[in-house]
């Protein structure tokens, strides 16, 4: 008797506390918001400090940045960018660097941007080193700029980089929001599950508690008085009929469900393994609409279809390095993937020295997995389907250009094949191969189109030899 | 009692094992006879154990050429460049018929390779320009440059600044004419 007062006691500081702990932590969080509040307003101030000296310098190099940077976008970019070397230097505030680093004034910016050989050629010594420096690739000559037009490029050169932390409050706060919005569908689920499970749990402990208080008071159910008659098991097994029918339907409903079985067995319809470098087909055939066969160059004339080798990336991503803010935000929340890092492996494995710009000379093979695969048994050409049928990719392969994970759409069984040579006519106008052979199939069959399967389509040996 | 439950506890477990018996997108399916699939030859792209880097897939033994493609002859320097300028089309001086389909031919690889950047008149303005996904790409009459067929030619065999060589994509003949493409696309432009 003297614990329990203790114990009364240990929760009644257990609620207090808890009761103090929120009463403050309210005005803690309070006085959080307000310091923010605080900090904004000196942020923007920051900002538009930064703004200010920016517009200065503007005004100093008398020049007009937006105009700039189209110009900058339309000419320089291919090999410039700002804060980045890439096949000719960083150009962020180029002008300052030169007069801090060489003293070379705009005067020199102007002769090397309009003819940067021909100042190479006089012997200038600064513009053979940088020459050198980047291997020798000689700077288009833009003589068409005016010397207007270059200084509204230096002067956006010039610009401080815009302020990310605005944008990245917007990313932080989507990527916040998002749990708390949507809760997942296998919690959900889960959690379903969990309640049912406890519904019948419960149900038995209380089916058992009844049955107890009945057994206590001597009721006897219903149940046990009929269990003196047969047992309806017992009634079945005596009715050889039923047995018999029952045994033909199981019989039927097992070997349907065997033979569902057993026919997906060496189908890999929707396979879709982890590549070692996550490739999105939705990003590239979709969202920059880049066609099927500037990678899968090979479909165009042979069997396969090719899997691009790394040169073919790089033709893009040597300038791309990294994807656009939000693409990279969406990756990662909605699929788990940094597409960033994935753009790093395949320099890795390409051996791209991004510092420099240079090949380094050390690759290494990518181990793609391959997804869709014939026996080796059955032929199947692309170019054959695809040029000369003028077969679409998306008829075999499915909205490629949805897919983020590629998987494998058609089952490609022989049943597929088959149905499809039976159901596609040729297409033969305007292809001289078919001329003499359309002629000889009309007069046999009677027909102004025909299928692929009259043509000789399902004959064994166009595929298995 | 306990006993219809542990029944009923089995079935429902049973029931949760047919199901996750499901097909693993992540792994292949089982097959019926795995040495009639498989092939016995060594596939394209196959990993192999006795040739360099592990892999099937090698390179044209030097001082060979490949079908379809032919020797070049001009390097890959600035002096190269002006060198291919005065180069003609091997293509130009065919019949009619061959230069239908010449064009036809390259208009459509143009679509394939460089319109995305390049843009389908070759005015520098493709749909990853336009996307600004790559920049500065310079218009086909842009008069400094003044692109002429073998200039043409001799960057798409080697790629120039951040544009890669599509010499692995298309063979000769067919890069030349693309070539003769963008000339037609330059004369368009400069109209």
């Amino acid at each position: 008797m003297k614990k329990t007062p203790c114990r009364h006691r240990i929760s009644k500081v257990l609620s207090v506390s808890l009761f103090i702990f929120l009463l403050f932590s309210a005005p803690i969080f309070a006085q959080d918001e307000v310091a923010s509040e605080e900090e904004a307003p000196t942020e923007a101030a920051n900002t538009d400090q930064a703004a200010n000296p920016a517009d200065t310098e503007a005004a100093d190099v008398d020049g007009d940045p937006v105009a700039g940077k189209q110009i900058f976008n339309q000419n320089c970019a291919a090999c410039h960018a700002l804060n980045r070397k890439m096949t000719g230097p960083a150009l962020a505030n180029v002008e300052t660097r030169l007069q801090e680093e060489e003293g070379l004034g705009r005067e020199w910016l102007y002769k090397w941007i309009k003819n940067s050989s021909g100042l190479i050629a006089s012997g200038d010594a600064y513009a053979n080193e940088v020459y050198n420096e980047y291997n020798q690739a000689a700077m288009t000559a833009f003589p068409t700029l005016s010397n207007e037009d270059i200084d509204n490029v230096l002067a956006y050169t010039a610009e401080p980089p815009k302020t990310p932390p605005p944008a990245a409050d917007v990313a932080g706060g989507g990527a916040v929001g998002a749990p708390t919005g949507g809760i997942s569908n296998e919690i959900v689920l889960g959690a379903l599950t969990l309640i049912f499970g406890l519904l019948v749990v419960m149900l038995f402990l209380v089916n058992k508690t009844l049955n107890r208080i009945a057994v206590a008071n001597g009721i006897v159910s219903e149940k046990e008085k009929t269990e003196k008659r047969t047992p309806l098991w017992k009634a079945f097994a005596q009715n050889q009929f039923l047995v018999l029918v029952s045994v033909v339907f199981l019989l039927l409903g097992g070997a349907y469900f065997a033979y569902g079985w057993m026919m997906q067995i060496g189908v890999d319809q929707g396979y879709a393994p982890i590549q070692p470098i996550h490739y999105s087909h939705r990003i590239h055939a979709g969202e920059n609409k880049i066609e099927c066969k500037y990678c899968h160059s090979s479909a165009r004339v042979s069997k396969h279809s090719g899997i691009p080798s790394l040169n073919v990336c790089m033709n893009c991503h040597k300038s791309i390095y990294q994807v656009a803010e939000e693409t990279l935000e969406e990756g990662k929340k909605e699929y788990g993937v940094d597409y960033n890092k994935e753009i790093k492996k395949l320099y890795a494995a390409v051996g791209w020295d991004e510092e420099n710009q240079k090949y380094t000379g050390e690759s290494q093979p990518v181990e793609w997995i391959r997804i869709h695969n014939l026996p080796d048994f059955a032929y199947f050409n692309h170019s054959q389907h695809h040029i000369v049928g003028g077969i679409q990719c998306q008829e075999c392969h499915g909205p490629v250009e949805e897919m983020e994970i590629m998987y494998q759409y058609s089952s490609l069984t022989m049943g597929w094949c088959i149905n499809c040579h039976r159901e596609t006519n040729v297409k033969v106008e305007g292809n001289a191969y078919y001329e003499k052979i359309h002629e000889q199939l009309e007069k046999k069959y009677g027909v102004e189109t025909f299928t692929a399967a009259q043509m000789g389509g399902i004959e064994c040996g166009k595929c298995h030899y | 009692m306990m006993n219809s439950f542990s029944k009923i506890i089995a079935v429902f477990s049973l029931g949760i094992l047919l199901i996750s018996c499901g097909e693993d997108a992540r792994e292949p399916n089982i097959q019926y006879m795995p040495n009639m699939y498989e092939p016995v030859g060594y596939e394209t792209y196959d990993e192999v154990d006795f040739l360099p880097e592990g892999t099937e897939a090698q390179k044209p033994v030097d001082n060979t050429i490949m079908r379809g493609w032919m020797p070049y002859g001009i390097e890959n320097t600035p002096e190269g460049k002006e060198q291919s300028r005065t180069l003609n089309s091997p293509l130009m001086a065919n019949d009619s018929l061959s230069i239908a389909e010449n064009k036809a031919n390259g208009s459509q690889l143009y679509t394939i390779y460089c319109a995305i950047c390049h843009g389908d008149k070759g005015d520098g303005k493709g749909y990853l320009v336009e996307r600004e996904k790559i920049l500065g790409v310079p218009s086909y009459d842009d008069a400094v440059r003044n692109i002429t067929v073998g200039t043409t030619f001799h960057t798409m065999q080697y790629g120039l600044n951040s544009m890669g060589s599509y010499a692995s994509q298309m063979n000769t003949k067919e890069m030349w004419q693309v070539s003769q493409y963008v000339m037609q696309l330059k004369s368009e432009l400069t109209k």
